[in-house]
């Protein structure tokens, strides 16, 4: 560092190059809404970039589930991994999805507790930039665990009958879904204001979610409350309706409608609610 | 004073009655605040006082339970968005981004101040090589010292020209070389035109930089004024003297008491003795008096080992206005509103 220059640099100059500066720089535009959400995405991804850590969630959730999830139940379930993986695939691509959102909202918590989340606020840029940037990123995120996901199934050997728009269609549904479940995250990250909290409170939510549901086994040997529950758990519905879209089964129309609507809920009762908890001010 | 920004009537800041309570801590208690365009306002206190909590409601990050402040005209409650976009923050409470480098965090900060890629590229480039930080550039912030990484913090704060800049504590921490880059900064930023509300709790760094300057403490401001006023009230320092003979101490004791009026201080050392100085109201130099002072030691035959004036400590200063030492008594609102 050349710091001492500027001690011993004649005062009168480097006062000269900031009073220019400063002039220069009084041009006021207020950023666009896209451009700034499009900036804070841009910067989760300078994130990544920097410290690949931060994947570490998108890529090992989706490769331990996947493998593990196949050769576990696969012969116990279904005779073998092979006709297992047609059946499990598309809900391991949800319960993957799932899992890894918690890990967005333990970052915004993270933004919050080391002050970089007041230097965006204090800016005069619109309120849902910081949020919407978010969901950028953590878009980008889930659709790399959803390739990790489906090229794993490849590779052990699914070959899904709709092709790939039944896996694109399946993967779109589930990301969307996983998107209103950032919302969520976010509005629990900017109410406690811990990582740690977030993912705790994010685990005793998923996990009950996404076992007591029809990810690994069909519901029909199920005790009859537990039934009861899996029908109505919205992880059900989003892995029942890619299990349709992958493999191009008909009816399946009703599991995916039931997706949307329950993705459109909970955004519809998470952003408002982010947004206000994002502009509060203690 | 040459680019003083547009000439309102208004002040930069005109805060009336402000409070904020987090749980049990009046953390503001209600503070009355004027702070005149173009000027360096100093705001000194200990850790907890208030000040961060002060600042914050000004840059309108939280809301004031009760009272009024215009922030450069503008309601601080009802105005947030005229405020944000001319006034700039930094400090602890509003970080930088520690993974990213340093040029990816002017960037960024450009792109959501409105500049074009090509105009924020730009000024990133002039305000690195302006704060001499060009080298580091590439470097993640994390693994910058101390003294780099606050001018970071203020070049980033000027990626567009504020009409104010909110300081909190920009030296706490910093060696006094560093220290002194980040003072003549804040001399050029004012310069400039911009008006500088900063925080210390620091004496001397109010001194040296701020035209007014008030004391906080316990969420109430305790005293206002010039340096030279404040001074006046707080005495110039404190003279340490050290004898040759502890036999001595009673006689010394007497001349100093009757030379520089004041109360002196026995020290646990039976050799040394200290006194508050106080700035002399008739504008005789503090060196005058003091010399006049070991004159008639030595002329009173008590010999001298040792003299020192210090500058006076915040504790001294806290002691002289408010009558009790700046200890650390509130708790820090920052856990709470962090």
């Amino acid at each position: 560092m050349s710091a001492p220059a500027a001690v011993t640099r004649p005062a009168a100059a480097q006062t000269h190059q900031i009073d220019i500066l400063l002039a220069a720089g009084r041009s006021r535009r207020r950023a666009g809404a896209l451009a700034a959400s499009a900036t804070f995405g841009r910067r989760a991804m300078l994130k990544i970039k920097h410290d690949p850590k931060q994947l570490v969630d998108s890529v090992a959730i989706p490769i331990l589930f996947t493998v593990l999830f196949t050769y576990l139940f696969g012969g116990a379930i279904s005779g073998s991994p092979g006709d297992y993986l047609k059946f499990l695939l598309p809900g391991v691509l949800t319960m993957s999805i799932a899992i890894v959102t918690m890990y967005g909202g333990a970052r915004l918590a993270q933004d919050v507790t080391t002050g970089a989340f007041d230097r965006f606020r204090a800016l005069s840029v619109w309120r849902g930039a910081f949020v919407l940037g978010g969901l950028l990123s953590d878009a980008a995120r889930y659709l790399f665990a959803s390739a990790i996901v489906v090229a794993l199934g490849l590779i052990m050997g699914y070959r899904p009958d709709g092709g790939a728009p039944g896996v694109l269609a399946a993967v779109a549904l589930v990301v969307a879904f996983g998107l209103s479940l950032s919302l969520l995250w976010a509005a629990v990250a900017l109410l406690v204001r811990d990582p740690a909290v977030v993912i705790s409170i994010a685990n005793v939510v998923l996990m009950p979610l996404s076992f007591a549901s029809n990810i690994f086994a069909q519901p029909g040997t199920m005790p009859g409350w537990l039934q009861a529950f899996v029908a109505v758990n919205p992880l059900s519905h989003v892995a029942t309706a890619a299990r349709g879209l992958m493999s191009n089964a008909g009816g399946t129309g009703g599991s995916v409608a039931w997706s949307l609507i329950a993705t459109a809920v909970i955004t519809a009762v998470c952003a408002p609610l982010t947004l206000r908890l994002y502009s509060r001010r203690g | 004073m040459s680019k003083k920004s547009k000439a309102g009537d208004h002040p930069a800041i005109e805060a009336h009655d402000l409070v904020k309570v987090y749980g049990e801590n009046r953390a503001l208690d209600g503070i009355d605040l004027t702070v005149r365009r173009g000027q360096v306002f100093g705001f000194l206190g200990p850790n907890g006082a208030g000040k961060t909590t002060t600042i914050r409601i000004l840059a309108t990050l939280t809301r004031p339970d009760s009272g009024t402040a215009r922030v450069l005209g503008h309601d601080v409650i009802s105005e947030r968005d005229a405020i944000r976009a001319r006034v700039a923050v930094t400090g602890q409470f509003a970080a930088l981004d520690e993974d990213l480098t340093g040029y990816e965090n002017l960037i960024i900060l450009g792109r959501l101040n409105g500049l074009s890629g090509a105009a924020g590229k730009q000024r990133a480039d002039d305000l690195l090589a302006a704060f001499e930080l060009t080298g580091a550039a590439g470097r993640p912030v994390g693994g910058y010292s101390g003294g780099m990484r606050r001018r970071l913090d203020i070049a980033a704060s000027l990626i567009v020209t504020p009409d104010l800049l909110f300081l909190d504590e920009p030296t706490t921490g910093l060696d006094p070389r560093s220290r002194s880059q980040v003072w003549e900064l804040v001399r050029q930023i004012a310069t400039a035109g911009t008006t500088v509300l900063l925080t210390t709790q620091y004496l001397e760094e109010a001194d040296q930089l701020a035209e007014q300057i008030a004391v906080i403490d316990h969420g109430r401001i305790v005293a206002e004024g010039t340096s030279a006023q404040l001074k006046s009230r707080v005495g110039s320092g404190t003279l340490h003297v050290r004898l040759l003979d502890g036999d001595q101490r009673p006689r010394a004791q007497q001349v100093l008491a009757g030379a520089l009026e004041g109360t002196v201080h026995l020290a646990a050392d039976p050799l040394a003795l200290s006194m508050l100085v106080a700035t002399p109201a008739d504008g005789t130099d503090v060196g005058r008096m003091v010399g006049r002072a070991m004159i008639q030691l030595a002329e009173a035959r008590v010999g001298v080992a040792e003299v020192a004036l210090g500058q006076p400590s915040l504790d001294e200063a806290f002691l002289a206005l408010t009558g009790h030492t700046a200890g650390p008594t509130a708790i820090d609102h920052q856990d709470v509103s962090a």
